[in-house]
């Protein structure tokens, strides 16, 4: 087993759940309320270095009396431990769990596909849209258990709604503002792009 | 690595003097902008249906002046449901649609699959079975790699590489077809084993690739890496440090090209590959140029791990002794009581997996390919998640391509070496 597990056991003490070592990998269950303290916590304390994020994604089960489950693949590179960490929801509740951009930018896409896929909200995403489906797809989130597999509308209804689609809604509002946009990019971007400097890419932590 | 000693001056007239080329700079206020040419930011749409975007990815770009002020990529173009079929389908049947995620390397994506499938299920394959499947992946990891040296350097105005990297690419196109019988939908591997065992010709004419692809190899670098325009339109351009590149949770060639020495086959060995004498190239720099190296290395080290396989290729059986897993043969179904049951129940109900969830992550070409599969115990998966490399390096070129120029982040698109059938799936 992951000795992280007893590590969390002894420093989190309540918010962590249950603890499963199967396979050669260990599950570790977390309270939502707690996951961001705990993923952070996995990160930065020396001696757990979780540096790299391998992977954000949900699991929801065809039994209808499951909880979803958001999981965190989390790999320490130095000591070559992966970590898998489960938060579980409600599904007929609402779904949210902090977001982790700040900690990994990676987490960034990963999460919109996640809100994209199962309609989970992850608070504190600095740009939680859509991502692999349009941003005006209206049937819902394709990789929940009651979305049926060819979709929630018929084909022809489908087809309307493509044939009736708004051209300017190939284009964000975030990109049709771009004309004005300039003076409301951070104010140490801005700073460096007007001095015209390259490869000095402020560190995103 | 040392092959970074070009003059810089000889590639780009207009460098200073960090051999870092010289930007005409951003006038800091409205003021100082020229009214005629206007202080607007300009809008540009790159894509969906764009040469120099590998597919239907497209990128709305946000420039002042020539220079790129942001990027916002728009995905999901290709988006076809891959892991929401993977739910109704059992796991021998998701093997097909694996072919069609990455599409340059789908033998290696087969591979992926079925390693998350045998580890849920408990399966050991065959000694046989692991060589041959280490010859799969590094026959992709090859044409995988000759397709982006191909298609990067057209991106960059070089015509004669991709010519012949494609035409070497031919060659394992065709060994791929002698073996499975299909050239790009392979479908090659089965839990617990493979489609087919490899004709006897494979082995000679692969032998005989491995010795003669290197030659290629010598010519691409020869023309490219110390090439004036290769390596002006490359060096310095698309940079991500270490620390960055981890953060970015990017893996493969980008991951390596920043420095950091990841390789799934090294650090957290599968296949056996840690039996295999082979080198993992690792950048400097964390720019185009290096990925180019990188990939070009790989490519040489793919070579030797091929040649070894070939020495080593036991004989035996390719799939595991389990008729609950491995299909009976045809004439056996036909003949024996026994046997015919074993293939009306997989054919019928599949392969149960017990319950519980298993994770298996390889290198694939374009860096770290996971299967994420979770059982309820049924023949079914309840979840089947891929964690997309392509998909995830991708996130990172708003980051590489800002205060580069237009061109430039041409460029840095092509490094990244997506495969949009794998970034929507």
């Amino acid at each position: 087993m992951n000795p992280s597990a007893q590590a969390l056991q002894a420093t989190f003490g309540n918010a962590i759940g249950r603890v499963v070592d199967a396979r050669g990998e260990t599950i570790v269950y977390v309270t939502a309320a707690r996951v961001r303290d705990v993923l952070a916590w996995l990160k930065q304390t020396a001696g757990q270095d979780y540096d790299y994020l391998v992977d954000v994604t949900a699991v929801e089960y065809r039994d209808r009396e499951r909880a979803l489950e958001v999981v965190w693949n989390l790999r320490s590179l130095a000591s070559r431990r992966d970590l898998r960490i489960k938060v579980e929801l409600d599904p007929r509740g609402t779904l949210a769990v902090p977001s982790v951009v700040d900690l990994w930018a990676g987490a960034n896409w990963l999460e919109r596909e996640v809100f994209d896929m199962f309609g989970v909200t992850f608070t504190g995403h600095p740009d939680l849209r859509r991502i692999l489906m349009w941003e005006t797809y209206a049937e819902g989130h394709p990789l929940r258990k009651d979305f049926p597999l060819r979709g929630r509308f018929s084909r022809s209804e489908q087809v309307r709604q493509a044939l009736n689609v708004n051209p300017e809604g190939h284009y964000s509002l975030e990109e049709l503002a771009i004309a004005e946009s300039f003076d409301e990019l951070p104010a140490e971007m801005r700073d460096r792009l007007a001095r015209g400097q390259r490869d000095q890419i402020a560190n995103s932590e | 690595m040392s092959k970074r000693t070009v003059e810089l001056s000889v590639a780009t007239p207009g460098a200073d003097a960090h051999g870092d080329p010289l930007r005409v700079p951003i006038p800091a206020s409205p003021a100082d902008v020229d009214p005629e040419l206007g202080g607007e930011h300009l809008l540009i749409n790159l894509g969906p249906q764009h040469p120099a975007t590998h597919g239907v990815l497209r990128l709305v770009v946000e420039l002042e002046g020539e220079t790129v002020v942001r990027v916002i990529p728009h995905v999901g173009y290709l988006h076809s449901g891959f892991e929401k079929l993977g739910e109704y389908r059992h796991y021998n049947q998701i093997v097909p649609l694996t072919d069609r995620t990455d599409y340059l390397a789908p033998m290696s994506n087969n591979v992926g699959v079925a390693l998350a499938a045998e580890k849920l299920m408990g399966i050991e394959i065959t000694p046989r079975c692991q060589v041959l499947r280490v010859i799969a992946c590094e026959m992709s990891r090859i044409i995988s790699h000759l397709v982006w040296l191909g298609t990067t350097s057209i991106d960059l105005g070089a015509f004669t590489p991709f010519l012949w990297a494609f035409q070497q690419r031919e060659r394992i196109y065709n060994l791929q077809e002698m073996w499975t019988g299909a050239r790009l939908t392979t479908s090659l591997t089965r839990v617990g084993g493979l489609l087919a065992d490899v004709p006897d010709k494979f082995v000679t004419d692969l032998r005989e690739f491995t010795e003669t692809f290197p030659d290629t190899l010598d010519e691409i670098d020869r023309v490219l890496t110390r090439n004036a325009v290769w390596v002006g339109r490359t060096q310095n351009i698309g940079v991500l440090t270490a620390q960055e590149a981890i953060n970015y949770s990017l893996s493969g060639p980008m991951l390596r090209a920043s420095g950091v020495p990841w390789d799934m086959r090294k650090d957290k060995p599968y296949l056996g590959y840690e039996t295999y004498d082979f080198d993992v190239p690792v950048g400097e720099n964390g720019d185009v140029y290096d990925r180019f190296l990188v990939r070009l290395e790989e490519c040489y080290q793919s070579n030797r791990i091929l040649a070894q396989a070939l020495d080593r290729l036991p004989d035996g059986p390719i799939n595991v002794d389990d008729p609950r897993v491995i299909l009976p043969p045809k004439s056996r179904a036909m003949n024996d009581m026994e046997a015919m049951i074993y293939h009306f129940k997989q054919v019928m109900e599949g392969v149960k997996a017990p319950v519980g969830e298993a994770y298996a992550g390889i290198e694939n070409p374009k860096g770290e390919l996971g299967n994420y599969f979770v059982s309820d115990g049924t023949a079914k998966p309840v979840r089947w998640r891929i964690r997309p490399p392509a998909f995830i390096n991708l996130a990172s070129i708003s980051k590489m391509a800002e205060g580069h120029l237009l061109s430039d982040l041409i460029a840095i698109n092509a490094s990244v070496d997506i495969v949009m059938g794998e970034v929507d799936r």
